[in-house]
């Protein structure tokens, strides 16, 4: 049941783009079509859960017992940057289709907020699911990364398919490109503002 | 050092980065730590002085701790001329929107509250986070909650609650309140 | 090209937000005050001119194939050092800017402005190149948390203009951010268009 709440308020409820602001970048950048949304948020979702994994065992079984947790920023990035690169390498070997599929957008992963976002949260911000507020044991962080990114996927894709109508219509010319992105997200924004209150 | 990638050079060259880079953020910490926790101390004398009657001891070097709800409450008891004046207790919610919010609350010795002050909170701005504003702390100001119901409106109680952030005064009340227990747990002591 | 010329370029015609549209997430997460703005757009210049001035010291050291790793390890760094200074001496600010502080390390400016100025530069005008880039950002974000902050909060720098009035909520909230960055955006396009 608690899980279900988690899902419930990280896709919707604190989506992690629309609520929280992570991820604009690839959210107005890789946006133009669906396919290639699609593509972006399954590459995400797969870095996301793998990256938070690894960095909350290492913060919790290194950094806190070793009492240096001042690394954590420093420490967080360079193991995404080598797990991309790792994820990258081991797809190329074990499954060239979906490497065709996702591989070009492993390399922008890196610098995508969402990743070291989610992965410093997990381990700095106490959540409040319905109960009491609690810093996540490893099952509930585990799920959180996965449903926040899952969160990037549904605002991503449903963001791209307004854009595609949004090009068959004529803008006034200086809100072409981002502008007219931008407030079509602050729409978009207010729409899941709806859910608030849900969990 | 060689401009190539070799496998040498680009190990040698890493590890150099990696080392000096470490080497400097240990020395801003061992440089910072100090300040830093100042600069937490600081904050707690602030809260402290908002929340009490006037008082001429130092509260926090006569710190004490107070077990409630299976957690350790700080109070700090505030004198003037050697005689109790009132406490400050440090107290908190887990009920909040967004994580754990600590109140810093003040009662002089009848149990009046003299003055409520956040500590640390992640509300959300402009709705919870309304709750540092005075609009909304000052309500609590001179109540005593033996008479003082500490809870919203919408609950049967006599607080206001801060609009669209019910969640957020809901907490607030049950940290007033939580500290309004340590205080009578203390006074219990008191004249036993 | 002159060093006041770089750092006006990264004022107005390479603009960080409104022109090149970068570092978008903490432009749009932490502008819910002018007070908040100016001190996220301080702080990323802070981490952008030190990263600049040093990776345009070492980039002819370093193997052309670990250059990012390498660019990476010194930007998290500064911004390491950055958050243990920033709660030592501002840690209201701190507290306020919250998670976007470490997120400065994955702000695409900082990176972007070491692959495209810093390795090719002196370090004397990597370093102005960071002033008007950062520069240019702390104005865009003061700006938008201005905005935000009028119409969401009737205040003005934490000044309260009307008193008992709420404003209108939505712009203190995620719309608002992306709302009044796109409009802002417009009219930033229309005033630099003109003087062209």
């Amino acid at each position: 049941m608690e899980y279900l709440i988690i899902i419930i308020s990280a896709v919707f409820v604190n989506n992690i783009v629309l609520a929280q602001f992570l991820g604009i970048c690839p959210f107005l950048g890789v946006s133009n079509k669906v396919s290639t949304a699609t593509g972006m948020s399954a590459a995400v979702v797969f870095v996301i859960t793998l990256s938070t994994l690894v960095t909350y065992l290492i913060d919790h079984y290194i950094l806190a017992s070793l009492d240096i947790t001042f690394m954590r920023t420093i420490v967080f990035i360079l193991v995404i940057a080598a797990l991309v690169q790792m994820v990258e390498i081991i797809l190329k070997k074990i499954s060239p289709s979906l490497y065709q599929a996702l591989g070009i957008f492993l390399p922008l992963i890196t610098t995508n907020c969402t990743v070291l976002g989610v992965a410093i949260s997990v381990v700095t911000k106490e959540f409040t699911f319905g109960g009491e507020a609690h810093l996540l044991n490893l099952g509930e962080t585990v799920v959180y990364a996965a449903s926040s990114a899952l969160g990037f996927g549904v605002a991503m894709v449903l963001f791209a398919g307004i854009r595609e109508q949004l090009d068959l219509v004529s803008v006034p010319k200086a809100f072409k490109g981002t502008p007219i992105a931008l407030v079509t997200a602050g729409i978009l924004a207010m729409a899941f503002m709806g859910f608030s209150g849900l969990v | 050092m060689p401009k190539e990638s070799t496998l040498r050079s680009m190990v040698l060259c890493l590890s150099l980065v990696c080392l000096v880079c470490s080497a400097l953020l240990g020395g801003v910490y061992v440089m910072t730590k100090g300040k830093i926790d100042q600069e937490q101390i600081k904050k707690t004398n602030n809260a402290i002085a908002l929340v009490t009657p006037e008082f001429d001891n130092a509260p926090s070097s006569e710190k004490m701790t107070v077990e409630i709800d299976g957690k350790e409450v700080a109070v700090y008891p505030a004198r003037k001329d050697g005689q109790a004046v009132g406490y400050a207790v440090e107290s908190f919610t887990s009920k909040g929107f967004s994580g754990t919010i600590n109140i810093m609350v003040g009662f002089d010795m009848d149990g009046n509250i003299v003055g409520t002050s956040v500590i640390s909170h992640a509300e959300t701005p402009g709705l919870g986070a309304k709750m540092t504003e005075p609009a909304f702390y000052s309500q609590f100001v001179g109540k005593n909650p033996a008479s003082f119901r500490l809870s919203v409106a919408k609950d049967g109680g006599d607080v206001d609650a801060i609009t669209a952030s019910t969640i957020t005064s809901r907490a607030y009340c049950d940290a007033v309140d939580r500290a309004w227990r340590v205080f009578q747990k203390i006074m219990d002591n008191n004249s036993k | 090209m002159s060093k006041l010329r770089i750092i006006a370029n990264g004022i107005i015609k390479d603009n960080p937000t409104f022109i090149l549209v970068l570092g978008m997430c903490p432009t749009i997460g932490t502008t819910t005050s002018a007070i908040n703005g100016m001190g996220m757009g301080l702080a990323t210049t802070f981490v952008l001119i030190l990263s600049n001035v040093f990776i345009s010291l070492l980039a002819k050291m370093i193997p052309d194939k670990v250059r990012i790793p390498a660019y990476i390890v010194i930007i998290a760094s500064f911004v390491t050092v950055l958050e243990l200074l920033m709660q030592a001496y501002v840690p209201d600010l701190y507290a306020a800017l919250g998670l976007f502080i470490p997120l400065i390390v994955v702000n695409c400016i900082i990176l972007g402005r070491a692959e495209a100025f810093a390795n090719k530069n002196t370090p004397l005008d990597s370093a102005c190149d960071g002033i008007g880039i950062g520069l240019g950002f702390t104005l865009a974000l003061t700006v938008i948390g201005m905005v935000r902050e009028l119409l969401g909060n009737l205040s003005f720098f934490g000044m309260k203009l009307a008193e008992g009035g709420d404003g209108m909520l939505a712009f203190v909230l995620a719309p608002g951010g992306f709302i009044v960055l796109g409009y802002l955006m417009v009219v930033f396009r229309k005033l630099t268009q003109k003087k062209a």
